[in-house]
């Protein structure tokens, strides 16, 4: 049986289970939210969602109502716009800022944009300041909580998304404060520096250290993004590379990745930079006389790679070569280093490093 | 993985033995972690109190090295208590009625002697796997790093196959791949039984192929495994061109292998650092690294990804493939005329079934789990949902055996190794990254603090560590996750070479180092 319900005066079918929300959502409805990740359970903290409810004396939260037969909703009337409004003047004016750099994470930049599409002026209601900042030595997470608007993204990412159950809230209503268990330091609690708690934060409160860090560098611009997969275990997170003249500054989960949906560790979302250390190897190397590597160009040292093993071949036959192929380098260059082997010896002295 | 990471949110049991999941594969732990917190029941068999272990409903500490026992008793109780799946062993398997009899002499009192795992606990594991609609295993090097490491496999084999848990939904046997493309290595026949695509090089049908497909003879009989060329260096293997990996900290008896290293006459080693191993190379050739390669990779459930470039290399690095393209090409070698990736993958899928609907731009977005064997072929999520590659399931009628070395006065002490969270490998990648030695500056080994007292050791203060090859200094740090009698280090870190320690045995058939097991002394400084 279909089940059907009407958004603004158009008839749409649903699923059971949908909420309002993601049936309105479906059919392209622009509803903003704060609280909101898809892939949290719903909040129902921000009220930005709010829609008029046929039958309903107050206009419901969209993202906590289940969609029923024969409801009929009202995404965007005048009413419902002035609510929005007053509440994000509300959240607006207990921040310090709402301009952010991209790079504090995926979502920092939700309160700017939902501000600058209501058109709220940050100075409408003018009052009290919420939230104090935590010192925190940590290199990666800065917890910069006088933008926390209190929607709880980061403590419920924490807790249903990685099961790590390390950010926690103190006091209640204006006082509200984000923590952790006693409120500590970040590596004195359950906290395994995964970062979402960063890239689901709508305003930057809980923003990548290590990438602004590299604001100094190349600016405020908006990143490129490159979309890849993390170079660590095998799992194979997809992740946005992001980039600003030529290096890497940063990582962002990608939220439609098949293996991943969005999640990430420590090692994905803040071990990216050994690519850029001083230690990478720039030129070839050929042992010379006395024992030492010396720089090369490519010609004398592909020589010299092929030169050697031509005449082991010729001395010791060609079942005297073995290659071993890396389990961290794309395909082809296994696919290559087989076809090497077996094209140019004739032998399967070959393998890759699973063995050990 | 015999199934997609998505599944495993959905079983109704699941078993996790020798993985460290939360560690080690951090992002695939979210779903079991989710399916937890659903309802799901965690069993959790490792010798290490590990965080997987915190969050189980039962916890097998099981003795390091006595995996086959373990899963014996558990087979012994799922038969006695009448928990298989008759329609699924009749359909689907073969060998049964001699399995049955097999196991009716491994009784989880038996199993106990070896494991040191209480019997009624193993009981009960067995009667939570057997017992539901979907149970699931999850293994990871802590099956598979030990002499026995096949009879560990198949042990897990003869679980699945006997309650029919393979081939659907939230089941399955599910070993974690340690790096992110090491699935696609074996795939693309960097192995030296398999042609591309687990083609078997003594299949006369395969040797035909690849003969027409290379231009070339090729050994009709398999080649040798790494492990053994390593012991054959300077004897018969002469030279070696090794990709991107450091030999010489990630195999086990460093002392043995640096050895093995420095006696061939002709060493290549192409990486983006100059590695331990690579500062024994002859040539050492400047590779690109991730993040600035065009290329593909395979992950964990056999999903085939791309890999792009964001940035360019440093200096003159080149990528592997052109590497290995130009060092053929100066050895006259023919088929290695390529300009770019694509063709190379495109040959890959061209010469194997498994990637045969494949090709560069169908992967673009990720969506196919091999084998994909033609163009309107969907991928294939979960294997063997109606059949098995080899017709029918093997039963297996594995015998227990003791590690290559066990405990005795001189070395009285288990030393188990493996992987941390914050680092990864030899550290040639973490430990170039900003930020991560804040969370794990150094290596230390984890010791029962009883252990430390009765061993006259101090929590933080050095302590030589010996085994029969070696021997290291390390920093000793008292922590409950290690149990009386074992302890835990990584091999991560360069300063404290647990490899100089361990190699004490292979498994005879896939030749993989026993790096779980090794005893050890541990004597104050």
């Amino acid at each position: 049986m279909t089940r059907k319900m009407e958004i603004d005066g158009v008839e749409v079918a649903f699923s059971e289970g949908e909420t309002v929300l993601e049936v309105a959502q479906r059919h392209e409805k622009e509803i903003p939210t704060l609280c909101y990740d898809p892939r949290l359970e719903p909040f129902g903290g921000c009220r930005l969602c709010i829609v008029e409810l046929e039958g309903a004396r107050n206009p419901v939260a969209s993202c906590t109502t289940k969609a029923t037969p024969g409801m009929v909703i009202r995404t965007t009337t005048d009413t419902i716009e002035a609510y929005r409004e007053t509440l994000l003047e509300m959240v607006v004016g207990e921040n310090r800022e709402v301009d952010v750099s991209p790079l504090r994470g995926y979502a920092a930049g939700e309160l700017a944009d939902l501000r600058d599409k209501y058109d709220v002026s940050s100075t409408g209601i003018t009052g009290a300041k919420s939230g104090t900042n935590k010192t925190d030595d940590n290199p990666f997470i800065l917890r910069d909580y006088e933008l926390c608007i209190s929607c709880y993204r980061c403590v419920r990412v924490c807790a249903e998304q990685e099961g790590d159950h390390a950010i926690n809230v103190m006091n209640r209503g204006f006082h509200t404060q984000i923590t952790t268990e006693f409120d500590g330091l970040l590596k004195d609690s359950a906290c395994t520096f995964c970062g979402q708690c960063i890239q689901t934060c709508p305003t930057g409160a809980l923003a990548d250290k290590k990438a602004l860090r590299a604001v100094d560098a190349v600016g405020d611009a908006i990143p490129d993004k490159t979309r890849t997969i993390c170079p660590y275990c095998g799992v194979g997170c997809s992740i946005d590379v992001l980039t600003k003249d030529e290096r890497i500054i940063g990582i962002h989960p990608a939220m439609d990745g098949p293996a991943n949906q969005g999640a990430l560790c420590v090692k994905g979302q803040f071990a990216y930079d050994f690519v850029h250390h001083p230690d990478r190897l720039k030129t070839p190397l050929i042992r010379g006389e006395d024992g030492e590597l010396h720089e090369a160009s490519w010609e004398d040292a592909l020589d010299k790679a092929a030169e050697g093993f031509r005449k082991v071949n010729a001395k010791h036959g060609r079942h005297s070569i073995y290659g071993v192929a890396s389990g961290r380098a794309p395909s082809e260059a296994a696919y290559l280093m087989q076809k090497f082997i077996r094209v140019g010896f004739g032998t399967n002295y070959i393998d890759n490093c699973s063995r050990a | 993985m015999s199934n997609p990471l998505v599944d495993m949110q959905k079983p109704d049991v699941i078993f996790c033995i020798g993985t460290n999941m939360t560690e080690c594969h951090p992002v695939a732990a979210t779903g079991l972690k989710k399916a937890v917190a659903r309802g799901a029941k965690l069993i959790v068999a490792d010798p290490r109190r590990i965080g997987l272990a915190e969050m189980s409903d039962l916890y097998l500490p099981l003795r390091v090295g006595s995996d086959t026992a373990l899963l014996l008793g558990m087979a012994h109780v799922i038969a006695r208590e009448g928990l298989i799946d008759d329609a699924f062993i009749k359909d689907r398997t073969t060998g049964f009625d001699a399995f049955f009899e097999h196991i009716s002499q491994w009784t989880p009192e038996w199993a106990e002697t070896i494991t040191g795992v209480p019997a009624k606990d193993i009981e009960t594991a067995a009667m939570w796997y057997g017992s539901v609609d979907k149970s699931a295993i999850y293994y990871t090097l802590g099956i598979t790093e030990h002499i026995c490491g096949v009879e560990n496999v198949q042990s897990l084999c003869n679980l699945a196959l006997m309650t029919g848990n393979i081939g659907r939904e939230g089941t399955g046997i599910n070993p974690m791949r340690g790096q992110n493309n090491i699935q696609g290595a074996g795939d693309s026949g960097a192995l030296p039984n398999n042609y591309p695509g687990f083609q078997s090089v003594t299949d006369p049908e395969h040797q035909a192929k690849f003969r027409t497909e290379y231009g070339t003879e090729v050994d009709l009989e398999k080649g040798i495994t790494k492990v053994t060329a390593l012991e054959l260096c300077g004897d018969s293997i002469h030279a070696m061109l090794i990709d991107g990996e450091n030999t010489l900290l990630s195999d086990p008896d460093r002392e043995h292998c640096e050895h093995a290293l420095r006696s061939l006459e002709h060493l290549v080693v192409i990486d983006i650092f100059l590695t331990e191993t690579a500062e024994l190379a002859d040539v050492v050739l400047p590779a690109t690294a991730w993040g600035e390669t065009d290329g593909v990779c395979a992950n964990t459930e056999r999903r085939v990804q791309r890999l792009r470039a964001a940035v360019p290399p440093p200096g003159e690095a080149k990528s592997d493939w052109w590497i290995i393209c130009q060092i053929a090409q100066h050895l006259g070698f023919k088929g290695f005329d390529f300009e770019t990736p694509i063709p190379i993958f495109n040959e890959l899928c061209r010469v194997s079934p498994i990637y045969a609907g494949l090709d560069w731009d169908r992967i673009e977005k990720s969506e196919y789990q091999w084998p994909v064997p033609h163009k309107e072929h969907p991928g294939t999520p979960r294997l063997h949902e109606e059949t098995f590659v080899n017709g029918r399931g093997i039963f297996s009628n594995v015998h227990y055996r003791d590690p290559a070395e066990t405990i005795d006065e001189e070395f009285p002490v288990w030393l188990t190794t493996g992987r941390r969270l914050q680092s990864y490998h030899t550290r040639t990648q973490t430990g170039r990254a900003e930020g991560i030695d804040y969370l794990l500056p150094e290596e230390s080994l984890e010791v029962n603090p009883v252990d430390i007292e009765k061993w006259k050791l101090a929590d933080g203060e050095w302590c030589k560590m010996s085994s029969a090859r070696g021997s290291i200094t390390i920093k000793v740090k008292a922590t409950n996750r290690s149990p009386r009698g074992t302890v835990f280090a990584s091999f991560s870190f360069a300063d404290v070479p647990v490899n100089v320690l361990t190699g004490s045995g292979y498994d005879p058939v896939t030749h993989t180092a026993e790096l779980k097991v090794c005893p050890v002394r541990l004597d104050p400084l």
